[in-house]
């Protein structure tokens, strides 16, 4: 029994993921060792950093900035690709508009859209949130319209028996079970706006986490931009442990897992 | 019983086309329904009797021959035909009420009263917020007969209703239909691969042959009801309908 336990108290130390932040950090301490701060600041001086930013109000105002315009551009892609997803999903002639567009721009990257971005809509918001918007988009439809594709044809079958007229069956059948594979594209999308927003930043500057990185690695305050990667590791992960929980309380029923 | 026809199934044949050839799946199936009559459509796997049921249905379009429903060719679905399939088919994200009123108009208390009312009829008091997933496989069925029935069709489909449950929720489920068929005198048809099943709840077994499907032979069940499964004359029907099976396949084969 004793034996037992502790294997228990062992798997449980190893499943936490603690033993890889440990070598982690063990093995980053010994490699900034040999090297000056410029190059490679240490855990401690990253850290020392970050609680710099924080007191400053660096950090706090940048975040503001990159969640405000992650929000926008994000928000909007939601708001644009999933009913142009159903549509593209659902009707054939709309289909055989959409996909051989989609088929092709999907590939271009945002990031090389920046310059034209800038061009067309100034040096302001409004290109890097119609950048995040860009990046967020297909991921969001291209899973839509696969959500509508794959939609169980026994239950369209069966709510229609039923008395369910067109109209209902696209809401109360073909949306719903289309749920899943938008929320994979939604939370895809999401992971879209945040590289895009940095690399938005960086390029056009202003502020943001991604202009914090950018500009303190010019002004070689190499671990104040440390500092900023990791708040961005950190926003990436809540963001997406937040939204897939959201997801399994609120659309349990929708088969979201 | 009344003389009235209610299904007449004149000469339809069915073919399907696919890439490669085309299938015939039924060939010049003849059979009439009678108002309150319950038939039992027996047959091997895959022998077409799905198809018959899925064209009276009208999920299945362009056929030959005519199914006449009151007179009436079928060409499409509709709420005089309600559907009960092999898997329940209730919507996941909608609560058993919801499922249940899906498509149907009327005051949320008319609604409301309606649900109760079959859901007292199949068992399931007070299920009416539950979801789907959260029910077993005999009691998500009871709910989609409930779903049929509530639309009042002229006449109830059947398709291997109880084909997914264990053997005893399904001895269950047979007298429960059974029940339900003489309250609400409803015309069903069903189709099964259980011999015992076809014989329990049927005023006749249609015996069908595959590939492409015709009907063999009607078998008039004469026993009174309720019925007993361990009856002499449950198991003189068994017999008759096993041997005809024994011998079709062994022409089959030669």
């Amino acid at each position: 029994m004793a034996t037992k336990e502790k294997t228990g108290i062992v798997e449980k130390i190893l499943r936490c993921g603690i033993i890889s932040w440990i070598i982690f950090f063990t093995l980053w301490a010994f490699a900034a060792f040999n090297y000056d701060e410029i190059f490679l600041p240490s855990p401690i001086e990253t850290w020392k950093a970050l609680v710099k930013v924080i007191s400053d109000g660096t950090l706090g105002a940048d975040i503001i900035a990159s969640l405000g315009r992650i929000g926008k551009g994000w928000g909007l892609a939601i708001l644009t690709a999933i009913p142009i997803g159903l549509l593209t999903g659902h009707f054939k002639c709309v289909r055989w508009l959409v996909e051989p567009l989609l088929n092709l721009l999907r590939f271009i990257p945002a990031i090389a859209l920046t310059s034209m971005f800038l061009i067309w809509f100034g040096v302001d918001d409004k290109s890097k949130v119609a950048l995040i918007l860009y990046a967020a988009f297909f991921p969001i439809l291209v899973n839509t319209i696969a959500g509508v594709v794959t939609t169980d044809k026994s239950l369209v079958e069966a709510a229609s028996c039923m008395g369910a007229g067109r109209i209902r069956v696209f809401f109360t059948v073909i949306v719903p079970s289309s749920v899943p594979n938008i929320f994979t594209g939604v939370r895809l999308g999401l992971s879209s706006s945040i590289i895009c927003v940095i690399a938005a930043e960086m390029l056009v500057g202003g502020d943001g986490l991604g202009y914090l990185i950018q500009s303190s690695r010019m002004y070689y305050k190499t671990s104040w931009a440390f500092a900023g990667i990791i708040t961005l590791a950190l926003i990436g992960f809540i963001a997406d442990r937040l939204l897939s929980f959201v997801g399994k309380k609120l659309l349990k029923h929708f088969g979201v897992k | 019983m009344s003389d009235n026809n209610i299904l007449e199934i004149k000469n339809v044949s069915k073919i399907f086309h696919t890439p490669d050839k085309d299938v015939e799946a039924i060939k010049k199936v003849d059979l009439t329904v009678k108002e309150g009559e319950f038939i039992s459509i027996i047959g091997a796997s895959g022998c077409g009797k799905t198809t018959l049921l899925r064209l009276i249905a009208g999920l299945e379009k362009n056929y030959g021959g005519d199914i006449l429903l009151d007179g009436k060719r079928v060409e499409k679905a509709g709420l005089d035909r309600g559907v009960i399939f092999q898997d329940h088919r209730l919507l996941p994200w909608l609560t058993v009420e919801d499922n249940l009123t899906l498509g149907l108009d009327g005051s949320k208390e008319e609604l409301r009263e309606l649900v109760n009312t079959y859901l007292k009829k199949v068992d399931l008091e007070n299920f009416e917020k539950v979801y789907p997933g959260q029910l077993s496989g005999g009691m998500a069925q009871r709910v989609s007969i409930a779903r049929a029935l509530m639309r009042h069709p002229r006449i109830l489909l059947l398709d291997e209703p109880l084909g997914a449950l264990d053997a005893l929720t399904k001895m269950n489920m047979q007298t429960e239909i059974g029940k339900i068929w003489e309250e609400e005198k409803t015309t069903m048809i069903m189709v099964t691969h259980d011999i015992d099943e076809a014989i329990f709840l049927g005023d006749k077994v249609v015996v069908m042959r595959p590939r492409p499907a015709e009907v063999d032979q009607v078998i008039e069940i004469e026993i009174p009801r309720p019925r007993l499964r361990s009856g002499e004359d449950f198991a003189y029907y068994r017999n008759l309908i096993i041997n005809y099976f024994n011998h079709s396949i062994l022409d089959y084969v030669i």
